[in-house]
């Protein structure tokens, strides 16, 4: 039973953890894409659709990633080409993608979706509970770790990573040092959008196999929340990624058994969850201001 | 080839013109495409979308019921991101209004009197207000993200409408269907003309939108909202409070949502029940934007977007395209209008290859 939950939490925390990876990275490098709702839903419906017309949910996988850096690319045009302000484009992108991926997916609605199966590890998933939580999984839970620890690496022991950072805290003085901000960016935001894409492509692949109209509802929102949350690290977005699916699952089961509280109140727990959260972690803003990258959300143009 | 930016000496006004209209066209343009991808007639699809709806005294009123509540949720939006306040949960306070402002219908169905209609609309605009102040509260107290705290307020204001119109406010006589009870004649917001369905919210619209303009060209509290959310430093040197002006922007944005959504289901539906707004608190975000955050480009701007509503719907019937179409339309608008902006401020230059510079745009 309580392998079984534990299963659950896991697969309602993968997407979340994976989609706020890729934002952490694109924020570090000084951009807010705040379209992440819009580049996971992108995610899922190329997933789906893929999958369907090729039968191989692991050919659907690459197109959820790709459709998601895809996406992602207009919005990195717009705010790093055209210089627009990233927020109104970030709501954009996600208005966009809710009413494309709505359009692309309505011939899907209602089909029977082919899940990613797991994959299990021998010898390591014969260790006694553990083994068949952690080592008999789908292929994007292996991801989202692999992720975490590949980022952590990339950002905090590699020369490109330093840089990147150095990106998002002072775009002037990186570029003065002969960095290329504009196409650093365009590649960090290309990764967001990529990871929100795996992300989506996970919803309709294992959380959910099947393509239901806005079926993150709000995961990418949350996803967004979780990268404040962590104060820009990797290890803590994958803690509070569980927090969340802890959360989201708990208050299933509790909607299961019926503990006579109204079942929308319940639903209504991972938003408000989230901005507990929030709350926590702004509340002290000499912190906040301290992990924030300083040259978030700013506009750049480089002086010839 | 790349592209290269050069700022402006000073805001090409010829641009700040241009630009909405640039962003239309090459909607339409994009529209056309899309069209043709979908099997069908580009030129007659886009007849059937924008100019059909206005030829009709019927769809004209359609049109003044869809662009009331995008015109005044926008105006009211539009001060808070001249001011650098990103209130994006306007969907939320639009929920919320149209529950306080229901209070009184519903649980006082006997009541006839002329005072009832006045209340609902003040009782709406308090609870849009009220629940807008959540985020300004968490702002200004714990310098909370007011993107993210809007919009989860947005899913939970759903489900609390949810929870109501299921549960305790559902009519009993509603053959089990999740509706309240049908308002009475003296809380239906009425028609301003006998020859269709526009009710007076379009009135409340075009008068918020007035007064907005009026304020902010002529009083000092719209140079406050300017300054401020041009240069917080600025502001402060001339003595204005950034945190009094998250506290008015949202309230003032939240009131005018909850006002919007009371108008909505008294004017439009008569009753509640889950679902009360096809997103027109996303929708007027696109609105604010298309009218450069000027409140009488609103009014325009709110009658375009209404337009690819009915638009959409015309396009279900004579061209059996999803209703989906509107939304693509609608996130396609936004994208051109934020680029077209870009020229407003910037001249922008194609580099092509060999360093041969070429004056594209002047």
């Amino acid at each position: 039973m309580f392998e079984a939950i534990l299963l659950t939490v896991i697969t309602a925390s993968t997407p979340l953890v994976i989609a706020a990876l890729g934002e952490l990275v694109t924020e570090r490098s000084g951009v807010l894409n705040l379209g992440v709702e819009g580049m996971m839903i992108m995610g899922a419906v190329c997933a789906f659709a893929t999958t369907q017309m090729t039968g191989s949910p692991y050919i659907g996988l690459l197109a959820g990633i790709a459709g998601g850096a895809a996406f992602s690319l207009l919005f990195g045009f717009l705010t790093l080409t055209l210089v627009a302000n990233q927020v109104a484009t970030g709501l954009a992108l996600t208005i966009l993608g809710l009413g494309l991926s709505g359009q692309l997916g309505e011939m899907f609605v209602g089909k029977p979706g082919i899940k990613l199966q797991p994959i299990v590890i021998p010898l390591l998933s014969d260790i006694p509970f553990f083994g068949r939580v952690l080592f008999a999984q789908d292929l994007t839970f292996y991801l989202s770790v692999a992720l975490v620890i590949g980022i952590n690496w990339f950002l905090f022991k590699s020369r490109t990573g330093l840089k990147m950072r150095a990106i998002g805290d002072n775009h002037g003085s990186a570029h003065a040092l002969g960095i290329n901000v504009i196409r650093t960016r365009y590649l960090a935001v290309m990764f967001g959008g990529a990871c929100a894409g795996l992300a989506g492509a996970q919803l309709s692949l294992v959380y959910t196999p099947q393509w239901v109209e806005n079926m993150s509802a709000g995961r990418g929102w949350i996803a967004l929340a979780l990268v404040v949350f962590a104060s820009w690290r990797p290890w803590r977005v994958l803690a509070g990624g569980y927090l969340f699916g802890a959360v989201t699952i708990g208050q299933l089961h509790a909607q299961a058994f019926g503990i006579g509280v109204p079942s929308q109140l319940l639903s209504a727990l991972p938003y408000a969850a989230t901005i507990v959260v929030l709350i926590i972690i702004s509340h002290n803003r000499r912190t906040t201001l301290i992990n924030t990258p300083a040259s978030l959300g700013k506009p750049f143009v480089p002086d010839r | 080839m790349r592209i290269e930016l050069e700022k402006r000496a000073r805001v090409s006004t010829l641009f700040s013109i241009i630009s909405p209209l640039l962003a239309l066209l090459l909607t339409l343009v994009f529209g056309a495409v899309m069209f043709w991808f979908l099997g069908k007639p580009p030129l007659g699809s886009l007849y059937v979308y924008f100019i059909e709806p206005l030829l009709e005294v019927w769809s004209l009123h359609e049109l003044a019921v869809k662009a009331a509540p995008l015109i005044l949720i926008a105006v009211g939006l539009s001060i808070c991101y001249r001011s650098n306040n990103w209130n994006i949960g306007a969907e939320g306070q639009f929920t919320i209004g149209a529950i306080t402002g229901s209070i009184l219908p519903v649980l006082y169905p006997e009541w006839h009197s002329w005072a009832i209609l006045p209340l609902m609309m003040i009782m709406g605009m308090i609870g849009g207000a009220a629940y807008a102040a959540i985020p300004a509260l968490l702002k200004t107290r714990f310098n909370t993200n007011e993107i993210l705290t809007s919009l989860m307020l947005v899913y939970i204001a759903g489900l609390f409408l949810d929870w109501l119109v299921r549960g305790p406010w559902r009519d009993p006589k509603g053959y089990n269907f999740p509706v309240t009870k049908s308002f009475q004649v003296e809380a239906v917001l009425p028609e301003i003309l006998d020859s269709g369905r526009a009710h007076w919210a379009f009135i409340f619209a075009l008068v918020a939108a007035v007064a907005l303009w009026f304020m902010m060209r002529f009083m000092l509290k719209g140079f406050q909202v300017s300054v401020l959310g041009q240069s917080e430093r600025a502001g402060r040197f001339a003595g204005f409070s950034a945190r009094r002006m998250v506290w008015f922007s949202m309230l003032l944005s939240g009131a005018l949502a909850g006002l919007a959504g009371i108008s909505e289901v008294s004017g439009s539906i008569g009753h509640l029940q889950p679902a009360i707004s096809p997103g027109y608190g996303f929708t007027a975000i696109i609105v604010a934007f298309l009218g450069r955050l000027n409140p009488l480009g609103i009014i325009a701007s709110g009658l375009v977007l209404a337009l690819t509503y009915l638009g959409g719907e015309a396009a279900q019937v004579a061209l059996e395209i999803s209703d989906k179409a509107a939304r693509v339309f609608q996130g396609m608008l936004l994208f051109f209008v934020l680029s077209c902006d870009t020229l407003i401020h910037y001249r922008i230059r194609l580099v092509l290859a060999g360093n041969q510079t070429k004056e594209v745009k002047a």
